[in-house]
């Protein structure tokens, strides 16, 4: 399998392709030990800045670094207009039917997929039935997994549609190439990501609820505190944006509405770009244990007073039961058929399904349906005779909970290593921004890469690292 | 319009810098004099950890007051919450908090402070690196300084971070003033003799004043004319009078900004009005002990009123 791998740069020894031409020619007219220096350099950087995310359970020594890697990811200007078509397509899906699934249920009405899907699950929040979000927008910030095969084979692994992270990795490692490789920005057009946080500003601020008392729109953002693994991405959105950076503690409901307290009293605010997941967001609707969210924050939610983003219940959308479900959702809401592919996906909780995945278990990948973040998951190809006979088990006992997909032979990227180039395993995750009246891509976003030479696991959590992501103009 | 909770990151982390430079001072104050055997060592260790505020914390781990204890205790043990790795600590996890209020300098300084003097004080210390220590805390502190004065608006932000700074410097001159104020007494016993020359040097170069205080006063060492220099002397940055005018400038500042006024002003012009209705010997007649005392509690009753009047808690 590892020979069929598509390179993204080498087709063969010697043959660059097309993106890669100019970056290959500066590449092999630079010194391998200066290129090693700056990505030392690289390394210094981030420390200096606090890019770091935070390890859980441990003490502040573990303030941990994302490794970079200082060759760029290059898609070109043709690749990166299809996926953009297909992104832009599968957004506007995911909206409409989180519209729909929340009012009239026409796709439920219409047999495109099965009602219990729906009232089973857990993503499913009874508390949005009838709810109109500001401006009509559910998932104000969305960041799709992507990963590929061949050179026009992209498929959708994850929809990402509740709180995805890593934008700031995008923003920064782009800061980083900048300052290390100008050169290479005046030889290659590469689009800028720069103006994402103004973007994302401007986009939430359009979806502000009306009848505010503030004369132009108040947005913060809603962090679980510094401890978060993520609080240097949260802090760094707030910062780039000129928003308010706000905990729990800093909140209350104050006359109908959402208001942080301030050295002169409380201030309402129209936006709230919620880094807290739905279930800690409301302890009066909520888990009720939670401490970081804020008690009433639904009530003012459904009476239209407060805009959060992304939306409570966002999460059925990207359920891996539903995700099978993906062609048919956006072919009912818009007419077209899926630009970009799904990972051919068996649903065990169908008899021939469960049949075909248990014949062939050791060459599939196995996920819990409403499981998360690679937990739970069983790697055929990776997997030892007793782990899948144990699997197997699981399996039989409760089908309905699991899905199977085959292993992807996901294409590679060189990264700097000893010897100089070698190819390792990527993703792809662009950035998409939706306001009330238009869906904006940010050309690039985080390119995870398996460190480990044949890794296919890209998580930072085991081995993974960021490439910088370039997407080239005309 | 800023959140009262970022108003109080701001004032602590300004506090617990300020309180980290203040603490290498007092060492090198105590290893200078410890260096020319110019006093008991013992005691005089005893009092730089009475001028921290730390005997009890410092007793349950030490019988002795040594020269090595002191310092690994003032500057790397983690359970003195009032060690320079401690208040380092606290300052950058009250930076991170109030990130989106600071320049990208002033965050990029205080997080490279951190870094550099948690390398640092990793492993005891011992005679040998001491100054180079001491150097690199007050040097790391000053670029933090300098990046607050050059990078930053002159706004609320500013005055909250002011704030700190001059509460805990104030504080710090008061203790230093009363743990040695009977050195400064005129008491017979002492005039002339060399200890009191040695003590009156620590308490200058504790707040790093000797240099302008020779130069002010042609090389004239008296104990009245030290403390009218650290309480009164508007011109010295350590001062009382300089540290009371300063809170006051910057809650005035507040005022006009936030066109509202609070107890805070009020409290703090108590204290400027009754700094300048003294003079040193009306402070030495009414006992210099006792208006020391006042000052500290004054001091601290002020801290709490901000913090109640900008929302910092809730």
């Amino acid at each position: 399998m590892t020979q069929a791998n598509f390179d993204e740069m080498l087709l063969g020894p010697d043959q660059v392709r097309d993106p890669y031409k100019v970056y290959s020619e500066w590449f092999h007219s630079e010194d391998l030990k200066q290129l090693r220096r700056k990505s030392q350099d690289a390394e210094a950087f981030f420390r200096r800045i606090g890019i770091t995310f935070n390890v859980y359970g441990q003490a502040e020594a573990d303030e941990r670094l994302i490794p970079f890697d200082i060759v760029p990811r290059i898609i070109a200007a043709r690749e990166w207009a299809r996926l953009e078509r297909g992104i832009e397509q599968r957004v506007r899906a995911v909206n409409a039917f989180l519209h729909d699934i929340y009012h009239r249920q026409e796709i439920l009405r219409a047999g495109r997929i099965p009602a219990e899907i729906i009232a089973g699950n857990e993503a499913f929040l009874p508390e949005m039935i009838g709810v109109n979000p500001p401006g009509g927008v559910y998932t104000h910030i969305v960041g799709v997994d992507l990963v590929r095969t061949g050179p026009d084979e992209f498929f959708v692994l994850e929809d990402n549609v509740r709180t995805p992270s890593g934008v700031s990795y995008m923003l920064e490692n782009r800061e980083t190439m900048l300052q290390m490789f100008p050169e290479l920005f005046t030889q290659l057009n590469v689009r800028p990501v720069s103006a994402y946080p103004q973007k994302l500003r401007k986009s939430l601020c359009d979806t502000a609820p009306e009848g505010s008392p503030n004369s132009k729109p108040v947005l913060a953002v809603l962090t679980p505190g510094i401890h978060n693994s993520a609080y240097f991405e949260h802090a760094f959105l707030a910062d780039q944006m000129g928003a308010e950076l706000v905990e729990s503690a800093d909140l209350q409901v104050v006359d109908g509405r959402i208001a942080m307290r301030t050295t002169q009293g409380y201030q309402p605010i129209d936006v709230l770009y919620r880094r807290v997941d739905d279930e800690y967001l409301d302890p009066l609707t909520f888990n009720p244990d939670s401490l970081l969210g804020v008690p009433g924050i639904m009530d003012v939610y459904r009476a239209g007073n407060i805009t959060l983003a992304n939306a409570p219940g966002t999460g059925i959308a990207d359920d891996k039961a539903l995700y099978s479900y993906m062609p048919e959702i956006i072919e009912f809401y818009t007419g077209e058929q899926a630009i970009l592919k799904n990972v051919p996906t068996w649903r065990c909780s169908e008899p021939e399904a469960l049949s075909h995945v248990l014949a062939n278990l050791k060459d599939l990948v196995v996920k819990e349906v409403h499981g998360s973040g690679g937990y739970g998951m069983l790697v055929g190809p990776a997997a030892s005779k007793r782990e899948l006979a144990d699997f197997e088990k699981k399996l039989r006992a409760k089908p309905a909970n699991y899905i199977a997909q085959p292993t992807l032979a996901l294409s590679t990227v060189p990264i700097l290593a000893k010897e100089g180039l070698a190819p390792r395993h990527v993703d792809l995750r662009p950035f998409v921004l939706v306001s009330p009246n238009r869906i904006d891509i940010t050309p690039g976003g985080l390119t995870r890469v398996a460190l480990k030479k044949g890794s296919l696991v890209v998580n930072s959590s085991q081995g993974g690292g960021t490439k910088d992501t370039w997407v080239l103009g005309d | 319009m800023m959140l009262g909770k970022t108003a109080g990151g701001l004032f602590w982390m300004f506090r617990y810098l300020e309180r980290a430079e203040n603490t290498a001072r007092l060492l090198e104050a105590g290893w200078h004099m410890a260096l020319t055997r110019s006093a008991n060592g013992e005691s005089e260790w005893r009092s730089i950890v009475t001028t921290a505020g730390m005997n009890v914390a410092y007793e349950e781990r030490h019988d002795e007051y040594t020269s090595q204890n002191v310092i690994n205790f003032l500057l790397r043990d983690k359970a003195n919450p009032s060690s320079v790795i401690s208040t380092i600590q606290a300052a950058r996890s009250n930076a991170r908090l109030v990130r989106t209020a600071l320049s990208s300098e002033v965050w990029e300084a205080t997080n490279e402070c951190w870094m550099t003097l948690k390398e640092a004080l990793a492993r005891p210390i011992t005679a040998r690196n001491l100054h180079d220590i001491l150097a690199s805390i007050r040097f790391r502190t000053s670029v933090v300084r300098g990046a607050l004065h050059g990078t930053m608006l002159r706004n609320d932000i500013f005055s909250f971070a002011r704030l700190g700074t001059f509460i805990e410097r104030a504080d710090n001159t008061a203790r230093i003033l009363d743990v040695k104020y009977y050195v400064l007494l005129p008491s017979a016993a002492f005039v002339g003799t060399s200890v009191d020359n040695a003590q009156w040097e620590v308490i200058l170069r504790s707040v790093s004043a000797e240099r302008s205080f020779r130069w002010l006063h042609a090389g004239e060492t008296s104990p009245l004319g030290i403390a009218e220099f650290l309480i009164l002397d508007a011109r010295m940055p350590r001062s009382l009078a300089f540290c009371c005018g300063q809170i006051g400038e910057h809650l005035a500042q507040l005022e006009k900004e936030y066109a509202l006024r609070h107890d805070s002003q009020a409290q703090a012009g108590r204290i400027c009005d009754r700094i300048s209705s003294c003079t040193i010997n009306s402070i030495f007649q009414d006992g210099l002990h006792e208006f020391l005392g006042e000052m500290i509690r004054d001091i601290t009753c002020l801290s709490g009123t901000i913090e109640k009047d900008f929302r910092f808690y809730g």
